[in-house]
This record gives structure tokens, C-alpha cells and sequence, in this order.
């Protein structure tokens, strides 16, 4: 049995439904790559109490909320319809996040405002949960059974697009205001916010004109819809069994290779490779940029070849590739392996400036950056940041020095006079001239180092490479994923049984993935390597895309479902 | 293929318990060498983190349990087959 579908119609199903859930992405990651300045603007400057909150939002939002929203709007999906159950997702993400850029900060409203920023981010996991699901179904049903991968591909390239256009217009905004003017109160960072509002309407709009899914309208007009998909898909054994397999046997190997190509790339290369933040970013669209096409493609050829093998073999390469892969960053970015000479001319060492604390007047910050410039255009900057505090014990009343060390029982010989720049400061006990001879510690016991490097071209084109590749192995394991979990499951309980395997498999197998990826590396830790092993923390992806490549392969079967009417 | 199937469901059941055991271990370490400012916040962190993954590592179990009762033997091919 099939729908006989126009070629203008087919277009039309699939815009509406990708350009909605591309905004739902976009609208979740915003929230994760602003997460630092909303943790500064709406959370209490308490460390503690700060980090709970922020913990709440990220996990509870990722793990427990969209799995929830999955069976929320699965089961509403089944009931009344795909098309107004996607609707109102769109609704709720849009309508949260746009929420989101209004809420004032900490400083204005108190605790009100991390309340707000909790409860409208645990909004925005739910509507993720929902929407995924229905704009998969939705396009399915549309699509004849030797085109559903390629049809359905294009929904799956809305995750990664909405990455890119979150990327995209942050990075914009940011370079055209400035850090300041962008992490301010009412700045730069709440544009990406309000400007979903815009897109969410546009996308009401295109959706609004949608019909119902044939195969839902047909099963309606027969009384054959489900009356409680929850319990027919997860209380019969007969559907359960098929969760279980979708879960352990695809989709959560697809998880975690998602979130390292896209996610744990990024982090890895920002915070243990130190390449700097506008750098990252943009070998980051490159990269995604390249490879993006590749879901329609994988797509189509799952039509062709079956959805299994591709879905493994993308598996396979993560496996056996990454740690080569996350070898070559640590190394390509290493300071010691590099060949080319030090280009003295535009090498820059700063005198050492010294801040004092405007808190806390006795603590004074020795800063010093070095910039080391190559011949073949890198840059790495290291700026060390020294914490003395004034030491009364060894002050000289006789010569006026001021003496700052990191220990009263510092013996004075240890210690060096140096003409710093001193920067003038409310409240500082320094004298605010421009400089000043003041007496510290000879060797701080634990500088803190910041290095940010600015990578050369071959190196940078090498990384996009090798980053393009990861996104490669996604598109691999998740072009033809909504595809084969549709023809999985039957049309009556289709949007809740494919839902929440999905959101297990990525929301929690894969959002995990930085966080058990740090934890981890922590364990490699020991006081001869107190830095530990920077690439240990791989071994969870892999390990969870061994076992389900294993599960995968001995249980799944290669065959395309021609007949998903039923 | 089928005995192999079976087999492997062994495996499964008993490393669905192993990593509750795993989990719930690193969770005593961690809560435990947390400072006072952290504690609150890893002891979140992995009650959340066990919130979740026991049910699902049920869930591997139960899916052990399926596939050594010969369950996966014939996957369905039509929503007949799931009913």
C-alpha cells in the first residue's frame, strides 16, 4: 500500500519539518554554548550554590526531561496526531527560549531568576523530546518505501545544521560587539535568544498549512488509533523487545558517535588543546559545513543497501579511528613538537603587570603574557598569573617597600625586587602611580597558566580534516536512523516506541559523553601524572559503540521494511 | 547465529548488574573524596546519573533475558508479528 504523494508536496513536508526541528536544535544549543555567561548573569556568584543550579539545568534538561517529554508528546503523537503534537513543541521551544532572553539577571531579580532560567530550560528538554519523534514519523509516512532514508535524512540533518546556525550567529554577534558589550546583563547574548521567536513564527506559520500524516488520518478513520500507546509499547513484549533492540542494538552507539564528532571535538580542542575560542569555533563550521550533505547521502544509499551496515561501519571507524584521531590534536598542537623556528621579530614578552585585588587589597596578581609567534603564522600565547599576598611580617618601614609573597615565613633572600606596572584600582593600598618597585616571591609555588594558541594553516586545514572525518562517521550512524526506526514500530504507537529510545540513546548515552569523559580522565590521575591521560576519557564512547556494534550486528537484520502502512 | 544469540544473552544479564555495581561504587568514591563546597553538587550529579541508568541497565537485562529465551531469534516482519 502506498500514498501517491506530489514532488511539490514532498517538499513541502520535508521543509516544514526540518526547518522546525532545526530550530528546535538551534533554540537547545544556545543555551549550552552561552552556558557560561547565563551561568554568570542568572545564577548567585556562590560557587556552590551556582553549580548546583547550573547542574540541574544541564543534566535534568538532557537526561531525565527529554526521555520524559518523548513519552509526554509520543503518547499525545499516537493519540490526537503528528501534526499538532510537533506543533506544539515548536510552540513550547520557541516560545521558552524567547523566555529565556527575557528573564533579568541575578543582580535585579534575585533567586527568581535562576528559578525562572530551571524551570524554562526544563521546558525546552521536553519540547526536544517531542519534537524529534513526530517530524521523523511525519515525513516516514509521507515517503514511498524506496525513498523513506533519503526523505528522512533531511530531517536528520537539522541537528547538526542547528548547531551550525547556533554557532554561526553567536560567533557573529560576539565579533561585531565585543566581549564586553556581549556578556553584559542586557547584551549581545540575548540576541540569539529573541531571534528565535522570529524563526519559531515563520516555521507556526509553514507548519499550520500542513495536513496530518495520510497513514495517521487513515488509521484514525478506521477507529484503529492506539488508546494508550505507553502501555502497548513498552507493557507488550512483543513492541518492548523492539525498544530494547532499537536502544542497545543502534541507537545508543549512534549516541555517543554523535556527541564526540560534534561535541567532545570541540571541547577537547578548546580546553586540553587550548586553541583559541574564535578558532575552534569557526574549524568547527568548516567542518560541519563539508560534511552536513553526507546525511542525505548515507540517507540515500540506506535505500539502497540496507540501513544496518552503515549504521556499523560508522560505529566501526569512531572505534578503531579516534583515539589516531585525538593522538594527532594533542600532538599537531603541542609546543615541543613543533619544527618551525621561533619568529623573534614579532615575539612579544610583556613587562609584568600587577593588578591588585579590589576585594581583598592584601592579594596582588602578578600577570605576565608571552607571545610566541612561529615562522608559519602560529601563535601561542601563555599568560601566568601569579597570587601574592602582602607580607607585614618582612615589610621595611626603612625603605617603603612593600613586600608580596605567597608565605609570611618566606626567607627574604628568595625574594626579587621588580619595577611592575601597577594598574590603579578602587580601595587598592598601592600607591596608583603608573609604576611602582615592589618586592615579590622570586618563584610562585602554582602560577596559574593560561595558553591560547592560534594555530597556522596547515595545522588548522589538518584539524578540520580530521573533525570533518568524525562528523563524516555521524552522518554514517544517523542519516539513516529515523528511517530505520520507523519501519521498526507500527503506525498506531510509531511516534511514542521510536521516541524514547531515541532521547535514551542520545540524551543520555550521548550527553554524557563530556561529562564521563572528564571523570574518566580523572581516574588516570596520580601524583607522577597529575595531568593524567588526556585521551582516556575516549574509552567511553568506544566502549559503549563496541558493545552496541556487537549487539548490532549479531541481532539486527539488514532488511528495509517496505510496507510501514500497518 | 541463534546459539551465539542465546549465549551472548547471558552475557548481557550479568553485565547489567555489573554496571549498577560499577556505577553505584564510583558514586560512594566520589560523593565521599567530594569537599563540602562540592558535595551537594556531586552528590546530584550522581544521584541523577543513578536515577537513570539503573532502569535502563534493567532494561539491558531484561533485553539479556529476551534474547537468551530465544526472542530474537525472528525478528517481526509485519505489525501482525507484534501482536
Amino acid at each position: 500500500m502506498s500514498f501517491d504523494i506530489k514532488p511539490s508536496k514532498i517538499s513541502l513536508v520535508i521543509g516544514a519539518s526540518s526547518v522546525g526541528t532545526l530550530i528546535e536544535w538551534y533554540d537547545f544549543y544556545i543555551f549550552g554554548m552561552l552556558a557560561t555567561i547565563i551561568s554568570k548573569q542568572f545564577f548567585p556568584s556562590d560557587a556552590g550554590t551556582s553549580a548546583l543550579l547550573s547542574t540541574l539545568a544541564i543534566f535534568a534538561a538532557g537526561f531525565i526531561v527529554r526521555p520524559f517529554g518523548a513519552l509526554v508528546f509520543g503518547r499525545l503523537g499516537d493519540i490526537i496526531g503528528r501534526k499538532y503534537t510537533f506543533l506544539l513543541t515548536l510552540v513550547l521551544m520557541g516560545g521558552s527560549t524567547f523566555a529565556i532572553g527575557l528573564v533579568p539577571g541575578f543582580a535585579t531579580i534575585g533567586w527568581a531568576a535562576p528559578i525562572l532560567v530551571l524551570i524554562l530550560r526544563l521546558v525546552q528538554g521536553l519540547a526536544l523530546g517531542g519534537e524529534y519523534g513526530g517530524a521523523a514519523t511525519y515525513v516516514a509516512e509521507h515517503a514511498p518505501a524506496n525513498r523513506r532514508g533519503f526523505w528522512t535524512s533531511w530531517i536528520q540533518t537539522t541537528a547538526t545544521l542547528g548547531l551550525f546556525l547556533a554557532l554561526g550567529v553567536i560567533i557573529l554577534i560576539r565579533s561585531n560587539q565585543g566581549v564586553e558589550a556581549f556578556s553584559a546583563e542586557w547584551g549581545g547574548w540575548r540576541y540569539p535568544f529573541w531571534m528565535s521567536i522570529i524563526l519559531v513564527v515563520v516555521s507556526i506559520l509553514i507548519r499550520m498549512k500542513m495536513s496530518e500524516s495520510p497513514m495517521f488520518t487513515k488509521l484514525k478513520s478506521e477507529g484503529k488509533t492506539s488508546t494508550n500507546p505507553l502501555k502497548e509499547s513498552f507493557g507488550q513484549k512483543a513492541n518492548f523487545k523492539m525498544v530494547l533492540l532499537a536502544l542497545f542494538g543502534a541507537v545508543m552507539g549512534q549516541g555517543v558517535i554523535w556527541y564526540t564528532g560534534q561535541f567532545y571535538a570541540q571541547s577537547f580542542i578548546e580546553t586540553v588543546c587550548k586553541v583559541e575560542f574564535v578558532q575552534s569555533r569557526n574549524l568547527m563550521l568548516w567542518a560541519i559545513l563539508f560534511a552536513t550533505p553526507f546525511f542525505v547521502v548515507f540517507g540515500y544509499l540506506s535505500d539502497r543497501i540496507g540501513r544496518k551496515w552503515i549504521m556499523m561501519f560508522g560505529m566501526l571507524a569512531g572505534i578503531v579511528t579516534y583515539r589516531p584521531i585525538y593522538q594527532y590534536f594533542l600532538d599537531a598542537t603541542n609546543a615541543k613538537n613543533r619544527t618551525e623556528k621561533i619568529d623573534l621579530a614579532h615575539t612579544v614578552v610583556s613587562e609584568k603587570l600587577a593588578i591588585v585585588d579590589e576585594k581583598v587589597c592584601t592579594k596582588l596578581y602578578v600577570v605576565q603574557k608571552i607571545d610566541t609567534a612561529y615562522t608559519d603564522g602560529a601563535k601561542f600565547s601563555y599568560t601566568k598569573t601569579d597570587t601574592l599576598f602582602l607580607n607585614d611580617i618582612i615589610k621595611d618601614a626603612s625603605t617603603g617597600s612593600i613586600y608580596y609573597t605567597q608565605s609570611n615565613a618566606m626567607d627574604a633572600s628568595k625574594l626579587d625586587t621588580i619595577v611592575v606596572k601597577l594598574k590603579p584600582t578602587k580601595g587598592a593600598i598601592l600607591d596608583a602611580s603608573n609604576t611602582q618597585e615592589v618586592t615579590i616571591a622570586a618563584a610562585s609555588l602554582k602560577p596559574n597558566i593560561v595558553v591560547e594558541k592560534t594555530l597556522d594553516d596547515t595545522t588548522y586545514w589538518n584539524l578540520i580534516w580530521l573533525v570533518f572525518v568524525q562528523i563524516l562517521y555521524v552522518t554514517m550512524v544517523y542519516g539513516p536512523i529515523a528511517a530505520f526506526l520507523v519501519e521498526l514500530f507500527p503506525t498506531k504507537i510509531r511516534y511514542t516506541s521510536m521516541s524514547l529510545p531515541y532521547h535514551i540513546g542520545n540524551g543520555v548515552f550521548g550527553g554524557l559523553v563530556p561529562f564521563l569523559g572528564t571523570l574518566i580522565v580523572e581516574f588516570t590521575k596520580t601524583t607522577d601524572n597529575p595531568a593524567g591521560d588526556p585521551l582516556a576519557g575516549l574509552w567511553y564512547p568506544i566502549g559503549v559503540a563496541s558493545i552496541c556494534l556487537f549487539i548490532g550486528v549479531i541481532y539486527l537484520t539488514n532488511k528495509v521494511d517496505k510496507e510501514v502502512m500497518d | 547465529m541463534n546459539t551465539i544469540k542465546k549465549i551472548l544473552g547471558l552475557v548481557w544479564m550479568f553485565l547489567a548488574p555489573a554496571i549498577i555495581w560499577f556505577l553505584a561504587s564510583q558514586a560512594i568514591q566520589k560523593i565521599a573524596a567530594a569537599t563540602s563546597l562540592t558535595k551537594s553538587n556531586v552528590t546530584l550529579q550522581w544521584l541523577i546519573i543513578l536515577t537513570i541508568f539503573t532502569p535502563i541497565c534493567i532494561g539491558f537485562f531484561i533485553f539479556g533475558y529476551y534474547a537468551f529465551k530465544g526472542e530474537y531469534d525472528q525478528l517481526p516482519a509485519s505489525s501482525q508479528d507484534l501482536e
